[in-house]
């Protein structure tokens, strides 16, 4: 809630702390502001005018809260308000009295719906399905094909035939019969929402296939077209559900809302990345903050939680509390961030981020991460814990066995004395950690001088407002949350992960070395 | 197409024509793909029109016909507030004043005087883009390599193939590179392409290193003296550090001698939101984007987003996609596209 959003608000509402009440002229600019963070997050335009109406009637008349600000008040109105919409109902999966249980995927070109059928398959198994996919995609050059690669990649039977979409469907059924599959996911192509003939087929391939659950596959980046195409699918298909796409991206996905508005049922899965793993049920609470430009503050966090070792944070977070961190502490902790995968990524997610925090995200890049890590592995571990007896001569040689200079080797020693001296000043970190050790983002991000360390001045403190939303991010109701637990993304067997061009400046690819032992996954 | 349930349903579009396998058909017209999403503005428009004087509605009603089309906040704000000081001061008066002033100004905003990338232009010959041929010593010789880009799903393969149709129809001989080695089939579905519109095709194993794809292409090109490479990429979100990595490494390989990068192309779906500007800019810092390719703008969308993309980052659009056929790619005319939303 402490974000860029309540902190515009706080300008137009400030004036508020002296009255007692919200009245609806004081709502006015405010929810000026919030209809404009919700169309510049891609909700259609009418949505958010009825939306902020409901919101109003919510907080007109309102008491002003004792422990919120004005602005944060009306923030978490919007944001209970957009969990209600988003969430109303959950989707009951359920399947059809006589198998197979037809699953039916329609939407736009380049939605997504080939990965997600594949995706769902793979989920439908989880649930102790026996899943088939059926492609009836016969437009799109390739598309069978890429549903096949697919289905071998998790072992799920593929099914199609050169003949017409309809006719595939229909013959699909009858293969997931006679093999004895009790769910058909059915893939088919892309369609424009105002194409007639093709409307018109899917409307005949669902007449044929009669499926027990019809989904519209839509991109999360969808802008105010969402309206129209979900308007017309569902006339067309009457919609069970929405499979939200590409969540990973950075896009708000107020299409979310607008869908759900026009058609009236549930969000039924969020897709949030290339991989088959990356497929969920849809968290509604998420997309809210996520519309509201408060970033995806939890998906950020069980991404840490996935990738880092939890004993060596807390051991590392233990010393740091007593003043014992040293630079092999520090050594490995970079090799923790650097787990987390592509900074900029990472930091992408975390809300209220600026021009300034995208600056300073490019700054903290993998070169530096990997060159500050380059001269601290040249150091000696005597050196490391005790880097005081670093004379010039040693200067030299980690420079040259690290490529670096002495220059940037006086630099490191030098910010990270620095740092270390705040670190042993009395109530300096009871302070930041509210008392108790953090998870290690939390320190990371604290650490003001560390992260000069890294290049990136004020990253981590200051008025960007990430910092307060993590000091809150401490508080046990989102350690709780944090530790719903989750199956474990990275399961044998699932390949694709993509990795890009990994490696230090040097080329070389550096592998993050684990110190300890990872705790097994939740 | 009745009941959309949508407040405001688009006219009762014409009938798609089917878009069979035939060989050169005329260029279809932008307007007439947009022409079945034309409701929208034209329907405020008309309104405004018929009411005659200016008041706070008629600002709101423009505003929100800007934003439906997916121009944004920030720039539909400066553009109306511009709109609105000159209305104040007297220099517009009335309606159609008012309508005729936005229509300049988008028109302005998108307008770019300069040559569409080896689109054949009225004197008939394909013209190249800026650089290349030119007479340009330090180029000349080397094979021109156009490179696609852009976020997962916007219609980057299906757009290679409708320039390679172009190019080919154009006189000019063409590979094709499959440097998407992630995306299940990608190679497949570009090769399809390939075989349909007889131009060749260099393709790796999947999970192969695009960048090596890439150059492999363009070696082949060039020991053949083929004019120009398309060099097709996996979709990737922006936000990606590490694949943004890898596009500005196939982009440094691409650009080696033997071949020479002119343009690159940023593939961006008409459907898309503000998130349109992230990709726009993230993108062109990444790898120096020269131009956008809209495409899907025959369904129901607008692409406003490209007038933001414009005026914030300089960005041209150079071509549109109005449909899945091969033939159904048309230079961007700013007329048109602001035209079509108007009516």
């Amino acid at each position: 809630m402490f974000d860029a959003l309540s902190s515009r608000l706080e300008g137009v509402l400030g004036r508020l702390r002296s009255r007692g009440r919200l009245s609806d002229a004081d709502l006015d600019d405010a929810l000026r502001e919030i209809r404009t963070a919700l169309l510049e997050a891609d909700v259609d335009v009418a949505v958010a005018r009825t939306f902020v109406d409901g919101v109003r009637s919510r907080l007109v008349g309102q008491d002003l809260s004792r422990s919120l600000s004005p602005g944060q008040q009306v923030v978490k109105a919007v944001d209970e308000e957009l969990v209600a919409v988003l969430g109303g109902e959950t989707l009951r999966i359920t399947y059809a009295s006589a198998p197979p249980t037809v699953v039916l995927l329609a939407g736009l070109q380049g939605s997504g719906k080939t990965t997600t059928a594949a995706k769902l398959a793979r989920w439908y198994r989880q649930q102790g399905r026996n899943p088939i996919l059926v492609g009836a995609d016969l437009q799109r050059p390739a598309a069978v094909e890429q549903l096949r690669v697919l289905g071998a990649q998790i072992q799920i039977p593929v099914f199609s035939e050169p003949t017409d979409p309809v006719s595939v469907s229909t013959a699909g059924v009858n293969e997931a019969r006679r093999t004895g599959r009790d769910v058909m996911i059915l893939d088919t192509a892309g369609r424009l929402a105002i194409d007639e003939a093709l409307m018109d087929e899917v409307r005949r391939i669902s007449a044929a296939a009669s499926p027990h659950l019809t989904f519209l596959v839509i991109d999360a980046m969808t802008g105010q077209d969402a309206v129209a195409t979900a308007g017309a699918f569902h006339a067309a298909l009457e919609l069970d559900g929405v499979i939200l796409t590409k969540l990973d991206s950075d896009a708000r996905g107020g299409a979310a809302l607008s869908v759900k508005d026009v058609v009236g049922k549930p969000i039924a899965f969020a897709s949030t990345g290339e991989r088959l793993a990356d497929f969920d049920q849809f968290h509604p609470d998420r997309m809210a903050s996520r519309i509201l430009g408060m970033g995806d503050m939890l998906s950020l966090i069980e991404q840490v939680e996935r990738e880092f070792d939890q004993e060596v944070a807390q051991s590392s977070a233990t010393r740091l509390l007593e003043g014992r961190f040293t630079l092999e502490d520090f050594l490995a902790q970079l090799q923790q961030v650097k787990k987390l995968g592509p900074l900029g990524g990472i930091l992408s997610l975390m809300p209220g981020l600026g021009k300034e925090l995208k600056q300073a995200s490019s700054a903290i890049d993998d070169r530096q991460v990997a060159q500050v890590e380059a001269v601290i592995r040249s150091m000696t571990p005597a050196e490391r814990a005790e880097p005081a007896i670093i004379d010039g001569s040693r200067r030299g040689r980690i420079a040259r066995g690290s490529g670096t200079t002495t220059q940037d080797v006086n630099q490191l020693l030098r910010q990270f004395g620095e740092a270390q001296k705040m670190m042993r000043s009395p109530g300096m970190l009871k302070g930041m950690f509210g008392g108790r050790p953090g998870q290690l983002p939390d320190a990371l991000s604290q650490l003001g001088d560390a992260g000069d360390l890294l290049g990136a001045k004020g990253a981590g403190v200051g008025g960007l407002g990430a910092q307060d939303l993590l000091a809150g991010m401490q508080s046990p109701e989102r350690q709780s949350l944090a530790g719903v637990p989750r199956s474990s993304p990275a399961a044998s067997g699932e390949s694709g992960e993509r990795r890009g061009a990994q490696g230090n400046k040097h080329g070389k690819k550096k592998k993050g070395g684990r110190v300890t032992p990872k705790r097994s996954g939740r | 197409m009745e009941a959309l349930g949508a407040p405001e349903a688009p006219e009762a579009p014409e009938a798609l024509e089917e878009t069979a396998q035939v060989e050169e058909r005329p260029a279809p017209a932008l307007r007439d793909r947009m022409g079945k999403t034309r409701g929208l503005l034209s329907g405020y428009v008309r309104a405004l029109r018929a009411k005659g004087s200016v008041d706070d509605q008629t600002w709101e009603q423009l505003e929100e016909a800007l934003l439906r089309a997916d121009v944004g906040v920030a720039t539909t704000t400066a553009l109306l507030d511009d709109l609105r000081a000159r209305a104040r001061t007297g220099g517009l008066r009335g309606a159609d004043a008012v309508i005729a002033a936005l229509r300049s100004d988008l028109l302005e905003t998108l307008r770019v005087d300069g040559v569409q990338p080896g689109l054949a232009d009225d004197a008939g010959t394909a013209e190249t883009s800026n650089e290349a041929s030119d007479g340009d010593g330090d180029f000349a010789g080397r094979t021109e390599v156009w490179l696609f880009v852009g976020v997962n799903g916007v219609g980057k393969t299906t757009t290679i193939a409708k320039v390679a149709r172009r190019q080919v129809a154009d006189g000019r001989s063409v590979v094709l590179a499959a440097g998407d080695t992630f995306r299940a089939a990608a190679a497949e579905q570009l090769t399809t392409w390939a075989d349909r519109t007889g131009v060749p095709v260099v393709r790796g194993a999947e999970g192969a290193d695009p960048s090596a794809v890439v150059y492999d292409a363009v070696r082949s090109a060039a020991s053949r003296g083929d004019d120009l490479v398309l060099a097709d990429t996996a979709g990737r979100l922006h936000t990606k550090v590490n694949l943004v990595e890898e596009l500005k490494k196939i982009r440094r390989v691409a650009d080696r001698p033997p071949g020479h990068v002119t343009e690159v192309l940023l593939v961006l779906d008409a459907t898309t939101g503000q998130n349109g500007l992230a990709q726009a800019r993230q993108f062109t810092e990444a790898v120096g984007v020269t131009g956008v390719v809209l495409t899907k703008l025959d369904g129901t969308a607008k692409g406003g987003i490209v007038v933001a993309i414009q005026r914030e980052l300089g960005l041209p659009v150079k071509m549109v996609g109005i449909g899945e056929g091969v033939d159904d790619l048309v230079p961007f005319d700013a007329d048109e596209f602001v035209d079509a939303l108007f009516e």
